[in-house]
């Protein structure tokens, strides 16, 4: 059959290449939306390996085609929607909206300050609080956010790293507070710090009292929170930074390896904390390559876990991950595209086995999304569950010449950064150096300047403009709220048992000089309304701060 | 109008010290008068050159040791010396960024400067923008430069006290700072010294520096460090009086005081030893003989004597006349 | 005698998105302008330190967290106290149309949104010079 095909496909392009003098393709080259090269057609020759061993089936080892036997047609994948803002009490209104609206699941968006570990009334919190997510300063912001929201029904997941412990402590102690035992809850803490040195910026600690925090984390819940998912390692922020679809899987999947070697150096068994890593993916606009992508990345990640760090269970192996559509790939220009935009991207994430998925906003490129923009968000995940087909039967992509070809190639790309970043001593030492920030930069002004020179179209922007009015009906947050959360915080301050929160700070100060697990002195100090700014100076004392690497 | 700017100067004003850096920068004519007008006014500061290879984190180390002059009471500058893309002529100064914290710090000043295509040149404007800081009253000024190359050395070579970084496994370690520069370094740092090799590198810097003075091919300035090293406790603390090798994590700040502390005792030493004056003498006569060199090409360059070049040119081409007797005439032209 | 452009980067606030600010700097520096890269977390009072020191021509500064109201005119504030009124001021960023006129009315000579090509930004800052020399 080979050799009929090899003839066929010979007499086929000699035919291609006598017609191109006279029809010449659009374009000299055709790239993907990472700039790899795009082939013209594909055949059975372009697929190599043994179906078995390359792909399999779902829930089965290497994973291509999907973590569970059956994928949508058990379930769908969870809808979250990533909301927060202002105070804890506007937030609280968003997601019982959210959750009324069909969402399943909650995602947590905290400001900067509470990101960066600073008080509401910290000088550099000024004309920040509230702004990009919702302002914690207190086990007190927390017990607001959540309430009336049972956290043994509901699944959450907070984008939080530098401060994890401690927000996850607080999360912890609501749950107390409602009768929810800590075994009975769900969710994400993302936890992920290495990507916030080369692509988010939200860092408090270096490197490796950064990662004793987040191993902390791992060991504490392996035994009291089961079921939370203790960290979500992150592509989302590299590739939102300019990365190519082979980078941010290859320096996320590296980011991945150098936290299970940090707890199997700190003493973890890897069966006991690999199945609750968890990953978080973008969606850009090329969908092919985008589920060739999150079809790559579970494959070499079960060869990892299995080969590498001799994992023995499968849910050790298995890539679980989130997906949030491209907040970069938004233009500001005729912001209704964007619906479009969305809708393929969350096609790409489906078609590639996400396990849950956030929708952007329409006008995500010009401010907060509005609660309307937010519904047509989830209405687009909604109509591509309920009315695409895409869901009904798994990876219904496989077989297709071109896709399982792109699979390949990208796992080839991504093996070859994995080899290299091994050979720099690791991904923190691969950032330490500045290579991982300087391969990101590098996409990231070829793909503007790609933009610039008209080589990449981007639709709206730079090729079928329009005149514009400027739009309307966005979201703004009112300057008060920084105000209003100084005043709740001060009057925290004078109601709390001042003695009580100084006796478990120290508590903290002492351990945090050791190796002592500091989860629970962390929960004791939130239960007594120590603040997460008062938290994170005590550790800031120990363990210093992060200076930014910026390679240009 | 310039007797304003040098009393701006010397009263430390932000705006007119900077302005002035940036008029000698771009080489404007106009400036000399103020740069004579300042010299009278300098010599109190004590200038320490730092330079190392791309990556040895010399921005941090000198952001640490910033620290440690502000906490000892000295005011401090930092000229950070970058290169310019040879493309565009363009470029990017990043090492403001690890010393921000000091920005707000009003005994602190952070300029940083572009090579601009010719290191020579750079060498030149940084001599008179720490002539202009050393007026101003700064009274420790660090040049740090990039680089390892004898074109940076030249820029450093103005200092007082000239500091060398290495680093620990970038590839063929202090080979990148052997030839030619390894002779000028009167402190050497090993910085991120928690990295494997660290000894090792440290170990080959005492070697070639013991080389060198057993060969006797110490120069003069590593030889001002042996005297210094007898003059002044707390400098060096080798047999021979040979400069000091100190490990650094600049990052966790380990290690730092004792680079300052060398520094220091380097500059009391030459003090104590009459050999600073020596060595501002050697100073100044490279900075003469550039200047000098440069003006005469600038002269090179005038549009008469372009013409007259090619003219003579042509009759040393036709056998007119030898190339000897056209210098000769040549530089009658220029006076 | 060669005069270059010369531009202080910078990002305040506590936002880490800097891909915006890190492509600008590259292209400033390819149309061979000197920039001065200041990094993240910057408060107004040390871009304006910075500027000054530094004698930039412009500031460039860019935001994407919604701090904006509070951060360009603070840096306005500080260059009118420190009587500096040569440095041209840029901002950029995911800000909304309808915060322009505010901030211009600030002192911010221009507002580059999302989309905006780095040539006009480049050409923008060559034709608003405040000063020659």
């Amino acid at each position: 059959m080979d050799d009929k095909l090899k003839q066929g496909l010979e007499r086929w392009n000699l035919g291609i290449e006598k017609s191109l003098a006279r029809f010449p393709e659009r374009r000299k080259d055709f790239v993907t939306g990472s700039n790899a090269p795009a082939e013209r057609l594909c055949t059975p020759l372009d697929i190599e390996g043994d179906y078995s061993d390359k792909l399999g089936f779902p829930g089965e080892y290497p994973f291509t085609r999907g973590v569970q036997n059956s994928m949508y047609r058990g379930r769908f994948w969870t809808m979250r929607q990533y909301a927060g803002f202002a105070t804890a009490e506007e937030s609280n209104k968003r997601y019982k909206y959210l959750l009324q609206q069909g969402q399943t699941g909650l995602s947590v968006a905290f400001d900067l300050p509470t990101q960066i570990g600073y008080d509401s009334d910290h000088p550099l919190s000024r004309g920040e609080v509230g702004k990009v997510g919702v302002a914690i300063d207190s086990l007190a912001d927390m017990e607001t956010l959540f309430d009336g929201i049972p956290l043994d029904k509901v699944s959450t997941s907070m984008t939080i790293n530098a401060p994890a412990p401690i927000l996850l402590a607080m999360y912890i102690a609501v749950g107390g507070k409602q009768g929810v035992p800590p075994d009975k809850l769900n969710g994400t803490i993302q936890n992920d710090i290495l990507k916030e040195y080369v692509a988010r910026g939200t860092y408090i600690f270096p490197p490796e009292p950064s990662m004793k925090l987040i191993t902390d984390i791992f060991e504490y819940c392996a035994k009291e929170v089961p079921n939370w998912n203790t960290i979500s390692i992150s592509g989302y922020h590299i590739r939102e930074a300019g990365a190519t679809a082979i980078q941010e899987v290859a320096f996320t999947l590296a980011d991945g390896i150098a936290y299970v070697d940090a707890a199997i150096k700190a003493g973890l068994g890897v069966d006991d904390f690999a199945p609750r890593l968890s990953f978080f993916f973008n969606a850009h606009n090329d969908l092919l390559e985008e589920v060739a992508k999150y079809r790559a990345a579970r494959r070499v990640w079960a060869r990892i876990m299995k080969e590498r760090f001799k994992a023995e269970s499968p849910k050790s192996m298995m890539l679980r991950f989130h997906t949030q559509t491209g907040g970069s790939t938004l233009t500001a220009q005729q912001p209704d595209n964007n619906v479009v935009r969305v809708t393929i991207q969350a096609l790409a994430a489906v078609l590639g086995g996400t396990q849950s998925l956030h929708t952007n906003s329409r006008d995500e490129a010009l401010a907060l999304p509005s609660e309307a923009s937010v519904r047509i968000a989830l209405r687009s995940q909604q109509i591509i569950a309920y009315e695409s087909g895409v869901a009904e039967t798994i990876d219904p992509l496989a077989g297709s010449y071109y896709v399982e070809h792109l699979t390949d190639s990208i796992e080839e790309g991504v093996w070859k950064y994995i080899r290299k970043i091994d050979s720099l001593g690791g991904a923190v030492k691969a950032i330490e150096n500045g290579y991982v920030q300087q391969e990101i930069q590098d996409a990231a002004y070829a793909y503007q300047m790609d933009i610039e020179s008209g080589e990449r179209v981007v639709v709206g922007l730079n090729k079928f403009q329009v005149e514009e009015k400027a739009p309307e009906g966005l979201l703004r947050v009112d300057p008060i709220v920084g105000e209003q959360q100084v005043k709740k915080l001060a009057e925290l301050r004078a109601r709390r048992d001042g003695a009580k929160v100084k006796a478990t700070l120290a508590a903290i100060d002492a351990a945090s000089r050791g190796t002592e697990n500091l989860m629970p002195l962390i929960l004791d100090a939130v239960c007594a309304y120590a603040t997460l700014g008062e938290i994170c100076d005590v550790l800031r004392g120990i363990y210093g701060e992060y200076q930014q690497k910026v390679i240009l | 109008m310039s007797d304003d700017i040098v009393a701006g100067i010397r009263s430390g004003d932000v705006r007119a010290i900077a302005r002035t850096i940036s008029r000698i920068d771009n080489g404007d004519p106009g400036i000399v008068g103020i740069v004579k007008a300042l010299h009278v006014h300098t010599g109190e500061a004590h200038v320490i050159g730092i330079t190392g290879p791309p990556g040895s984190g010399k921005s941090t180390l000198v952001d640490k040791l910033v620290r440690s002059y502000r906490r000892d009471g000295f005011t401090v500058a930092v000229v950070a010396v970058d290169p310019s893309s040879p493309f565009t002529g363009g470029a990017i100064l990043g090492d403001r960024i690890r010393m921000q914290a000091h920005a707000t710090d009003e005994g602190v000043f952070i300029r940083s400067l572009a090579t601009r295509g010719h290191l020579g040149g750079v060498s030149r404007a940084t001599i008179d923008t720490v002539r202009v800081l050393d007026a101003a009253g700064y009274r420790r000024i660090i040049i740090e430069t990039v680089g390892v190359g004898q074109s940076e050395v030249d820029i450093v070579r103005l200092a007082d006290t000239i500091v060398l970084v290495s680093v620990p496994g970038l590839g063929d370690d202090i080979q990148a700072i052997k030839a030619g520069v390894m002779e000028i370094g009167d402190v050497f740092v090993v910085n991120k010294s928690d990295r494997d090799g660290a000894d090792r590198v440290v170990r080959e810097i005492k070697g070639m520096l013991e080389t060198a003075l057993v060969n006797g091919t110490t120069p003069p300035f590593a030889l001002a460090g042996h005297g210094v090293a007898k003059a002044a406790a707390g400098y060096s603390d080798d047999p021979h009086g040979l400069p000091p090798v100190i490990k650094t994590i600049a990052e966790t700040g380990e290690g730092v005081d004792s680079v300052k502390k060398a520094i220091e005792g380097h500059r009391a030493g030459l003090d104590q030893a009459g050999l600073l004056r020596a060595r501002r003498l050697a100073n100044v006569e490279h900075e003469l003989r550039s200047v000098v060199t440069d003006r005469l090409t600038a002269l090179l360059e005038r549009d008469d004597i372009r013409s007259r070049t090619k003219m003579l040119s042509a009759e040393v081409v036709d056998r007119a006349r030898d190339p000897h007797d056209a210098a000769d005439d040549l530089m009658a032209a220029m006076g | 005698m060669e005069r270059k452009i010369r531009v202080l980067v910078a990002k305040p606030g506590l936002d880490g998105h800097d891909r915006g600010a890190k492509v600008i700097a590259r292209a400033l520096r390819d149309a061979g302008m000197e920039v001065i890269y200041t990094g993240l977390r910057q408060t107004p009072e040390q871009i304006v330190q910075a500027g000054m020191q530094e004698d930039v021509d412009c500031i460039a500064m860019s935001i994407l967290s919604g701090a904006h109201n509070h951060l360009f005119p603070r840096v306005m504030e500080l260059l009118k106290e420190r009587k500096v009124d040569d440095i041209l001021v840029i901002g950029g960023g995911v800000i909304p149309e309808s915060d322009i006129p505010f901030l211009k009315s600030a002192g911010i000579a221009e507002i580059f949104g999302p989309g905006t090509p780095t040539k006009v930004t480049i050409d923008f800052i060559r034709a608003n010079l405040k000063r020659n020399s």
